[in-house]
């Protein structure tokens, strides 16, 4: 007879990646079937119920308590079990044999590391703009990788960043590269002229990858978040990031990469651009546009994003040929038509309906440009069907698939398995923040996925988009090889993997448009804005000093962005945060009035 | 409404800092405490009726009546402190702060500690040394005995040796006691130390005879707490001069009686912010554990309210082979409390920090938005009279006693 046990801590607060990590080692014990390891949201309530876990203790719960239960074969297991939380929770510190001390406010953190000029907020969105206000008060630059910030704050925040010469990146902001310092989810590129503002995060990293891979690198890239660009936001990090980059002598060539901004937005920031006084690269995903307008140059896709950036630096190295014929020949069964896409990258899968939509027919898909075609993916794939997996509804009491494979492993076999499916297509986002051995998890999943069609008399083809390096923490030759060891057709631009995978899907009889109608995206002049009359953007001083110096950090969330900082060799203080006034929020109006 | 805070705490907080506590003499209870009178008898902690009293508390008033002639047996003792007749008020109402039951009857020797920057004054009595000791409630012969020697014999002798040697600067004291590994509360083995050189020679010359002076020099030497009151009253008269500034969220006094614990708000005028008083949790005496313990006791807490104590871990890592934890531990105590007070006090530097001062004022705002509780260190006391201490370890003081005096505070400041 299993039993439950329960363990609640009020107002302890912990970061999601560090309470899945625990509840993955409690529920390896021994005796232990089942184990939940969350703050007592409402939402994770709910998870708990549905797993069978939710006891009254961890019902009576609030959101700002841990509540850890576990189900196991007996009294003893599940108290052993419980008897090894602290352990478990226990963030390693690195010894410095004076103090282990880890500061629980920002007033603390600086006073112990003077000199600090950035700070990365992975806290839950209805804290983040508290602190970020408290780091911009304190003149840092913030990192805001938290989501869920309201739009009025993000407002708040951004003004209060540019009235101080700040750069606020996010909220909901991935990854970033500043002065060669990865933020967040971040690849080890090398440094160059070409600097990058993205409003998209696996954009950047896809970008900056293959910049790096055309022999060229990167000066600074500057992630905004994906709201800024909003009317209401009306881009104010992105411009500011590119008015930065406009100024910086290290910074020869700008990359701009974005959804396409509404028209006034579009029009402000393409006007700073056309002022910055160097070319600039401008990709609107999703838009067909290229060609030349003075100093602007627009690409159609990230890969051309990077390799006219690559050209315009004058690399010798020149980027690949996109080619989409040559792939082997596979034998697939009738009735093996479609595509399924299952992406841990939004804006790669985002960049992936994009090509489809214009060479195949818009797929379904959870990040469409067409919202007719839009389906959630939690039940099963039809047709052809591209998932963004690293979307909300799929990390809910999970983590990130960057970080954690193991889901999207599950799901290429579940693909395998429907006798439609003909080819599968992956992205593999490598680097800091991302999980230490992706191709570990996914190569096995691959081989059996392939070895299943078989099995049952079919084909499959597995097209494997690598986005990293060989100086990644996890080498990129390494991860390839081992994936194209288990049958992938691995390519190292995201682009190349999708006409590749089209190509493949040509042998199952699909009509695919290879080559791109000739002019297509040409663009106009019409397409353009005139000139702006909305004044150009600051470079934010205090942030170009900072980012053209030593990046100096502190770490309020998500412990692995701090490991990742103190492994690049800058100097980082990991807070020890808590929800102020546990998370009461009486509480903490009275103290609003009492500042 | 923030800068008027802000300026009422840099004002408290300064005035914290500038105080000098000096040890000018000793005199009887009755003669020097303002409202000290034949039927007053003082106890630690905010204010407490004698049926909420717990235990050592009442062990101590009973002591207390014993040796003032007012009851023949402890039977008659407690007939009168609950008959109505005595008048009991808390230590810190008089310009005095007592250690466990904290108790001060009109016929006592007290120390006389002035603030020379501010001019006013503090009280504490003389400390009875270990074991069974009226301030853990016991109230035998032997203890009441013990009581009439110290202020028929040795206070004489060390009143005349202290205004002698033209009082002791406290402050200047505590600080290299601080260097020497003491906190000031539970570790006074340093600043005893350094009390009792301060004060040996005049002690010899003048007791009445050699023997005298032997018995008051090794009492002093037996007993590594005898620093504890003196610094204690120096901690009061210090937080005394940063008590009343309109608007300042300042700790000044934290306190407990055995059954709640208190705290004081230099903006807050003299309200009392209660919630019921912990049970240590620590390290215990062969024989003794967690169930025989009373809840949190005496008025020690003034060390940590002014910044040492507790709040001074960092400079007293042995302190954790008496209360339980590791040096890491100490440390991360004192840069905990750094997290919930106003400022530094320079005098006390930490030695293992560089040098840094010890954290000092404790915000009643940065408790609450922080819930980080400060940090105590302190004796347990058995929940029975008369059996005295049992262990020592730490406290958590209530979050409640915090949380009111913001809603107070709040209020205050509509």
């Amino acid at each position: 007879m299993a039993v439950l046990q329960t363990v609640v801590r009020r107002g302890a607060y912990y970061d999601s990646v560090t309470l899945l990590k625990v509840q993955l080692a409690l529920r390896d014990m021994d005796g232990i079937e089942e184990a939940g390891v969350v703050m007592a949201t409402p939402h994770n309530q709910q998870i708990l119920a549905d797993n069978g876990l939710l006891t009254p203790e961890a019902r009576d719960a609030g959101p700002d308590d841990l509540v850890v239960v576990v189900r196991a074969v007996d009294e003893a297991r599940a108290a052993e079990a419980l008897g090894r939380l602290d352990e478990l929770l226990a963030r390693r510190v690195e010894s410095s044999g004076v103090s282990t001390y880890r500061p629980k406010t920002l007033r603390s953190a600086l006073r112990t590391q003077p000199g600090t000029n950035l700070a990365l907020i992975s806290v839950p969105g209805r804290y983040a703009a508290g602190l970020a206000r408290e780091c911009l008060d304190a003149g840092l630059s913030v990192f805001l990788f938290s989501d869920n910030v309201p739009l009025d704050q993000e407002i708040d925040l951004k003004r209060q960043a540019a009235e101080k010469g700040l750069l606020v990146m996010g909220p909901d902001c991935g990854t970033a590269l500043v002065g060669g310092v990865g933020l967040g989810f971040a690849n080890v590129v090398r440094r160059g002229p070409v600097g990058v503002v993205a409003a998209s995060g696996t954009g950047l990293q896809e970008v900056s990858v293959l910049l790096h891979r055309y022999g060229t690198g990167v000066s600074h890239g500057l992630g905004t978040g994906g709201r800024d660009l909003s009317d209401a936001v009306g881009g104010a990090s992105f411009r500011a990031a590119l008015a930065a980059l406009a100024a910086d002598p290290g910074t020869e060539i700008i990359v701009l990469i974005s959804k396409p901004p509404s028209p006034q937005v579009a029009a402000a920031v393409l006007a700073d651009a056309r002022a910055a006084g160097k070319p600039v690269v401008v990709h609107f995903l999703g838009e067909q546009r290229r060609g030349r307008q003075d100093n602007l140059h627009f690409a159609a896709t990230l890969r051309e994003t990077a390799a006219v950036a690559a050209a315009l630096a004058g690399s010798r190295q020149a980027p690949e040929r996109i080619q989409a014929g040559d792939v082997p020949q596979f034998r697939f069964a009738p009735g093996q038509r479609y595509l399924r896409g299952l992406y841990s990258g939004g804006t790669l899968c985002y960049e992936a309906v994009a090509l489809l939509a214009s060479r195949l027919g818009h797929p379904w898909t959870n990040t469409p440009l067409d919202a007719a075609y839009k389906m959630d993916g939690l039940g099963p794939s039809r047709e052809d069907t591209l998932l963004d997996l690293g979307d909300d509804a799929f990390t809910v009491g999970r983590l990130h698939p960057m970080m954690d494979p193991e889901p999207r492993a599950r799901r290429l076999v579940q693909e395998a398995s429907d006798p439609e499916t003909a080819v599968i297509l992956l992205d593999v986002v490598l680097g800091y923040g991302a999980h230490a051995d992706p191709a570990s998890v996914l190569a096995p999943a691959v081989a059996e996925a392939r070895s299943l069609a078989r099995r049952e008399g079919r084909d499959l083809a597995v097209v494997v988009s690598i986005c990293g390096t060989d100086e990644d923490p996890q080498p990129a030759a390494a991860q390839a090889e081992a994936l194209a060891r288990a049958g992938a057709l691995v390519q190292w631009s995201h682009e190349q993997a999708v006409l590749t995978a089209l190509a493949v899907l040509e042998q199952a009889g699909r009509p695919v448009r290879l080559e791109e109608a000739a002019g297509a995206g040409e663009a106009g002049e019409a397409a353009l804005p005139a000139g702006s009359g909305s004044g150009q953007a600051q470079a934010p001083q205090a942030f170009v000093q900072a980012m053209n110096g030593k990046i100096v950090a502190v770490n309020a969330g998500v412990g692995t962005f701090a490991e990742a900082l103190a492994a690049q060799g800058v100097p980082v203080v990991d807070m020890d945060w808590r929800p102020p006034a546990a998370g009461d929020d009486r509480l903490r109006s009275l103290l609003d009035r009492l500042r | 409404m923030s800068s008027r805070i802000d300026e009422a705490n840099r004002e408290a907080l300064e005035r914290v800092l500038k105080s000098r506590p000096v040890l000018k003499t000793i005199a009887i209870a009755r003669d020097v405490i303002p409202g000290m009178d034949e039927n007053t008898l003082l106890h630690a902690g905010p204010p407490i009726t004698w049926d909420r009293m717990s235990g050592p508390v009442r062990g101590a008033v009973i002591g207390a009546l014993l040796l003032e002639g007012r009851a023949s047996t402890p039977e008659e003792a407690a007939e009168l402190a609950a008959s109505g007749k005595i008048r009991f008020d808390s230590c810190h109402h008089h310009q005095a702060v007592g250690p466990m039951a904290g108790l001060i009857s009109p016929s006592m020797p007290v120390y006389v500690v002035e603030n020379e920057t501010y001019g006013n004054r503090a009280y504490a009595t003389l400390n009875e040394g270990y074991g069974k000791v009226l301030r853990y409630g016991a109230y035998d012969e032997e203890v009441l005995n013990r009581l009439r020697w110290m202020a028929n014999t040795m206070a004489p002798v060390l009143k005349a040796a202290i205004e002698a040697v033209g009082g002791i600067d406290l402050k200047a004291m505590m600080a290299q006691a601080i260097h020497m590994g003491d906190e000031g509360h539970n570790r006074n083995k340093a600043g005893s130390a350094l009390f009792l050189r301060a004060l040996a020679g005049a002690i010899a010359r003048n007791a009445p005879d050699a023997e005298t002076a032997a018995q008051v020099l090794e009492f002093m030497a037996g007993n590594e707490l005898t620093f504890l009151n003196p610094v204690m009253a120096a901690c009061k008269a210090t937080m005394d001069a940063a008590h009343g500034i309109e608007g300042s969220t300042m700790v000044t006094a934290m306190a407990r009686n055995g059954t709640d614990f208190g705290i004081r708000v230099s903006g807050l005028g003299d309200r009392w912010f209660t919630a019921p008083s912990k049970v240590p949790d620590g390290l215990y005496f062969p024989g003794f554990g967690p169930e025989h313990a009373n809840p949190d006791v005496g008025d020690s807490t003034i060390t940590e309210t002014a910044g040492i104590g507790g709040f001074a871990m960092a400079a007293a890592p042995a302190i954790v082979q008496f209360i339980g934890g590791t040096p890491e531990m100490a440390l991360e105590a004192t840069h905990e409390m750094y997290e919930i007070t106003l400022g530094e006090n320079e005098a006390f530097g930490i030695p293992h920090l560089n040098f840094r001062g010890t954290p000092t004022g404790i915000d009643i705002r940065k408790v609450v938005e922080t819930g980080i509780v400060p940090r105590i260190n302190t004796g347990i006391a058995h929940k029975e009279p008369g059996i005295g201490q049992i262990g020592a370890g730490l406290v958590q003081p209530p979050m409640e006693c915090f949380i009111q005096a913001v809603e107070a505070m709040a209020e205050a400041l509509g």
